[in-house]
């Protein structure tokens, strides 16, 4: 193992006292404070987020376009100049290499951001996938850094620094703009659920920015603990949790993602093609612990009698409902007819759990 | 990290009050360190009220956003007392480690011996 990497903002983090951790290979802040502080302050004000060990990886051209189409599970060219999309990128299987958001920054420019431990993965096969088109792949990882300000104040704040439109800037849309003075990407996304933007910004860039942002009286550091309770809470999917070479999309419940009415070949068409009308075997549930003890991952669901019939994906105990939530995989023919005859085998001990449909968490309509 | 002197600790980072008491029952709880480690403790499970417990076994656990710990018993004894209100609201234990955030009590059974002084605490978690 090598030393993991710092993002831009290493200095800013220590000085607030982070407790900064080794994720996907790069020292990341776990959290500052109170890491249930910081959630709350996302989900009632703003929080503020590194996020740079994300991976920006461009793809442009004459042919960039038909090259996304054919690399990734979902019609990339239909997607109009300044918005985004939630996609994924495939193995020949149908196992996913990774879950994506695309931007299409002009008509022959498009942001792909991966998450950071499959970075390689993607570029890699974005660079083999895109050969025999008229599209150059772009790793431009180390050159961005990615902040994030989440919360139902992020608009406001954000207004304060800059004369973007951000009133006309929808939700899964980016624009250019200058915030505090810096040249930034304004992507109006996020992994809380909360409304809010992802800031690209050069690397070198990435500590005016934050320390402007974070002067706002309504904003708070906020470290990936937080991140990952709030993404739980809003039913999305962690790589490496919910999604792996080993699962579907359909199995996820993303099958919609999968877009087999797209025209031409793609990645992962013919698997797709053989399992889509086809129930999938097992599908991702949410679970709402009864007792207080928290369904981690890994954990097995078992049925009344103790039978195994799935496993634990995410855990956490949930700051907004104030009771352990988690995501699992369920054997299809093992969702009782009846709440209460569901378990969770806590080192141990089974402990009862509800299904319950996801998201765990949606915010009120703005 | 604050390791008061007055103390005697484990290498599983539980503190012990009172072992001079004349009455041989002790105060348990976690280090400042491990509170801090474990980030906010959302749910703790303590022994019972009148339970033996043994040095170096483990007799509850404590839970946090992002992981579970056992706790350890760090003497040997009956469990005279537990702290209901650090059951209710687990997180004084972040808040205040070795005062409200005490978890149990304990008549200790035999002497002892290898509990750690402040000065080797200290030296543990720097080393950690």
């Amino acid at each position: 193992m090598s030393a993991p990497k710092k993002t831009p903002l290493h200095d800013l983090h220590e000085a607030l006292g982070a407790n900064l951790v080794d994720f996907a290979g790069y020292l990341m802040p776990l959290r500052y404070g109170s890491e249930t502080a910081e959630h709350l302050a996302v989900r009632t004000s703003a929080g503020l987020f590194d996020i740079s060990h994300m991976g920006e990886i461009f793809v442009s051209g004459p042919q960039a376009a038909a090259a996304l189409d054919h690399a990734l599970v979902g019609t990339i060219s239909a997607l109009a100049i300044g918005r985004a999309r939630y996609t994924m990128i495939s193995n020949e299987a149908g196992g996913v290499l990774d879950d994506l958001i695309v931007y299409r920054l002009a008509d022959e420019t498009y942001l792909v951001v991966a998450n950071a431990s499959n970075v390689a993965v993607v570029r890699e096969a974005l660079i083999e996938r895109a050969k025999p088109y008229d599209a150059v792949v772009d790793d431009r990882s180390d050159s961005y850094a990615l902040i994030a300000l989440q919360g139902p104040k992020a608009a406001e704040v954000l207004k304060r620094f800059t004369g973007a439109p951000l009133d006309e800037l929808k939700y899964y849309a980016i624009l250019p703009g200058a915030v505090a003075g810096i040249d930034a990407l304004i992507g109006r996304t996020g992994y809380t659920g909360e409304d809010g933007f992802e800031l690209f910004v050069a690397s070198g860039d990435a500590v005016a920015l934050w320390r402007a942002l974070s002067e706002a009286v309504e904003v708070s550091p906020a470290g990936l603990s937080a991140r990952d309770t709030l993404r739980l809470e809003a039913g999305m999917p962690l790589y490496g949790n919910e999604l792996s070479t080993e699962v579907s999309p359909y199995e996820a419940g993303l099958g919609r993602v999968v877009r087999l009415d797209k025209p031409g070949d793609f990645v992962g068409r013919a698997a797709y093609a053989a399992i889509a009308d086809v129930p999938p075997a097992r599908h991702l549930v949410g679970l709402v612990a009864r007792g207080r003890r928290v369904p981690r991952h890994g954990y097995e669901v078992v049925t009344s009698d103790g039978t195994p019939c799935g496993v634990v994906t995410s855990g956490a105990p949930s700051p907004t409902l104030g009771r352990p939530i988690a995501m699992a995989y369920l054997d299809s023919g093992a969702v009782p007819d009846n709440q209460g005859d569901l378990f969770v085998d806590i080192r141990g001990k089974h402990e009862a759990v509800d299904i319950v449909a996801l998201p765990f968490y949606k915010r009120a309509a703005s | 990290m604050s390791v008061p002197e007055q103390l005697r600790y484990t290498e599983e980072h539980e503190w012990v009050a009172g072992l001079d008491n004349e009455d041989g029952v002790v105060t348990v709880g976690i280090t400042a360190y491990a509170a801090d480690a474990l980030g906010d403790i959302v749910f703790v499970e303590l022994p019972e009220e009148g339970a033996a417990i043994e040095a170096g076994e483990p007799c509850g656990e404590a839970e946090s956003t992002k992981s579970v710990s056992d706790l350890y018993a760090p003497v040997t004894g009956e469990v005279t007392a537990v702290n209901a209100a650090v059951a209710d609201d687990p997180g004084m234990i972040n808040s205040d480690p070795y005062g409200e955030g005490w978890l149990f009590k304990v008549r200790v059974d035999s002497d002892p011996s290898d509990l750690l002084d402040a000065a080797a605490y200290a030296k543990l978690i720097e080393e950690a």
